[in-house]
């Protein structure tokens, strides 16, 4: 149960901004769903967030400003799920979901029983557990991005940071990953932002919805705010038409050009 | 323990039972044959207990640190630094060193090898904004073709040395002497604790830089650690075995194939397998063309390629 604050955050990539003075404060438990055309700056915040790229201003936990020295620290507090994570093929489930006890050893000590427990947990409250002794080059691609997720848990961090999570699953499989994750916000209180390019799926899971642009947030709000057709056409260049549903979803519809 | 002259190997254990206090044997082996033995065979196995050990392990962690499963421990220029090196004393005449305190042979091929991955790191971490090991890597051939450049220099300009250069590159363990095994053994105990220590850490490296930091590893210390106590432990090995290849290759990927991947096994195994290995290969290496020697490293490749190609063609077949 945790709050999470962008103060000011900038970005910069050999001098390009790309990140341009981002400000956010999300309230614990919230979902935070970044969205915009490639290259708005989705990514960068999440990995400002966890530590992977130099920023100026601040990311700040509880109103605690994370200090850019402590990887242990922040890995405590940010788990973070990369768009297309590096799975060795010749790891077996169990030491994969076992890395995200790291933060939590001695620079050279090894597990304890008490993180063996947490894993167990957590591989059983995922229904992994039939997978615990499978090498992670056999998983199709639903069972990767469950054990990718079942890591983060493992790092028992209030914020969760998901990036395009849904990117290389089938529509059932997009559905079941986006649950799980709702799911496990609601038990643990978990504060999550998540980059997202399906917009009607964002609209449908996130609490709010933080347009960007060029590095810039454009536009914040939930759904009805944020996804309308006219800001779609000046930010993303497309023409769609926004439906919105009896029970309140938002439905993007792309349309084609009206000259073809 | 086997080899031309010398007692027959059986009764070798027996002796050596004879030796320890309160236990009288007869083994029926000579007082010359026991010189043969202590002095002249017991060194060199141990020798080849704690070089193979020390190329195993650290070819397993530059493999681990660079996620490249082609990497040897020769990688960023030990080799070549230590060829320049035992080069350098070779040209100063052999015969002049001989009334010094100390060999300088293993002394200029450690420090050569320090020198070169020294350089290969100032020149690497210079050019290295991002977080790359493949500057590193480079920067490690780039090194290694200078320092190769230098030896042939030097070599063409001294003739008569190139066959002693030539056979210390192949590699030998027919010099040893205890003295090799104590100099060596603190750099080698030490670079294999440091090492088996970072055992977790590599396995956390596995799933590359970005992951590792986001798991809240301090993956610059992990590799710089890795890296100088593998570099250290191998000129060690280096200096008083020449260069015995494909051992920090055969060896680690034995283990993986067997045993898996995860460094918790990888390395441990590696030092167990590489010291029973470079005994073992030790064997054909004296007695093939007896009374000469064969170069230990013409025996590891030529035994070592067709067996580890045989496991990999088997495994292959499994899945």
């Amino acid at each position: 149960m945790s709050t999470l604050g962008f103060c000011n955050l900038s970005i910069a990539y050999d001098g390009v901004l790309a990140v341009n003075g981002f400000n956010d404060i999300l309230h614990s438990g919230e979902w935070l769903c970044l969205i915009g055309p490639n290259g708005a700056g989705k990514s960068s915040v999440l990995r400002a967030a966890a530590g992977l790229v130099d920023y100026s201003g601040s990311v700040a936990i509880d109103q605690q400003e994370i200090p850019t020295t402590s990887a242990k620290w922040r890995a405590q507090n940010i788990a973070y799920v990369p768009q297309t994570p590096l799975m060795p093929d010749d790891m077996t489930v169990f030491e994969f979901v076992l890395l995200g006890r790291n933060p939590y050893i001695k620079h050279f000590a090894l597990e304890s029983a008490h993180d063996k427990q947490v894993i167990e947990k957590v591989l059983t409250r995922l229904d992994l557990t039939p997978f615990t002794k499978r090498m992670v080059g056999t998983l199709s691609g639903g069972e990767r991005q469950r054990i990718v997720i079942a890591r983060a848990l493992a790092q028992e961090a209030p914020v969760l940071l998901l990036d395009e999570p849904t990117a290389a699953l089938d529509i059932g499989h997009q559905q079941q990953a986006l649950e799980l994750v709702d799911d496990l916000r609601r038990e643990r209180g978990l504060t999550v932002v998540s980059a997202m390019h399906d917009l009607t799926l964002a609209g449908l899971y996130a609490d709010r919805l933080v347009l960007m642009h060029q590095g810039l947030c454009v536009a914040s709000g939930d759904a009805r705010t944020v996804l309308r057709s006219e800001t779609l056409a000046e930010f993303y260049g497309v023409s769609a038409r926004v439906h919105h549903e009896a029970d309140g979803t938002v439905v993007v519809i792309p349309q084609r050009s009206i000259n073809n | 323990m086997i080899g031309p002259a010398g007692p027959q190997w059986w009764r070798v254990p027996i002796e050596l039972l004879d030796r320890l206090p309160l236990i009288t044997i007869d083994s029926g082996v000579s007082p010359e044959q026991w010189n043969i033995v202590w002095q002249i065979r017991m060194p060199r196995v141990v020798l080849a207990v704690l070089v193979g050990a020390m190329l195993s392990i650290s070819g397993a962690s530059y493999q681990g640190v660079f996620r490249n499963p082609l990497v040897d421990p020769y990688l960023l220029g030990v080799a070549a630094g230590a060829g320049l090196g035992a080069t350098i004393v070779f040209t100063l005449r052999r015969s002049a060193t001989e009334t010094w305190w100390i060999d300088p042979l293993p002394l200029a091929a450690f420090i050569g090898g320090l020198v070169a991955v020294f350089a290969t790191y100032i020149i690497g971490s210079a050019f290295n904004k991002t977080r790359s090991t493949a500057t590193l890597v480079l920067a490690g051939i780039a090194v290694t073709a200078l320092t190769t450049a230098i030896q042939t220099f030097v070599l063409q300009r001294n003739n008569d040395v190139v066959r002693q250069v030539y056979s210390w590159i192949l590699g030998r363990l027919s010099s040893a002497t205890w003295g090799d095994v104590r100099l060596i053994m603190p750099y080698v105990v030490s670079s294999c604790v440091v090492l088996l220590m970072h055992r977790r850490l590599l396995d956390v490296l596995r799933v590359g830089d970005e992951e590792a930091t986001a798991l809240g590893a301090n993956i610059r210390r992990v590799r710089l650690t890795v890296v100088l106590a593998a570099t250290l432990g191998t000129a060690s090995a280096v200096a008083v075995s020449g260069l015995i290849g494909f051992v920090g290759i055969i060896v680690p990927h034995t283990v993986r194939l067997i045993f898996g991947a995860s460094y918790r096994r990888v390395l441990p195994l590696s030092i167990l397998f590489g010291a029973t290995f470079l005994v073992l290969a030790d064997i054909p290496s004296r007695v093939l063309s007896d009374p000469a020697e064969t170069p230990i490293g013409v025996v590891t490749a030529f035994f070592g390629a067709p067996f580890f190609l045989l496991l990999l063609r088997a495994r292959n077949n499994r899945s």
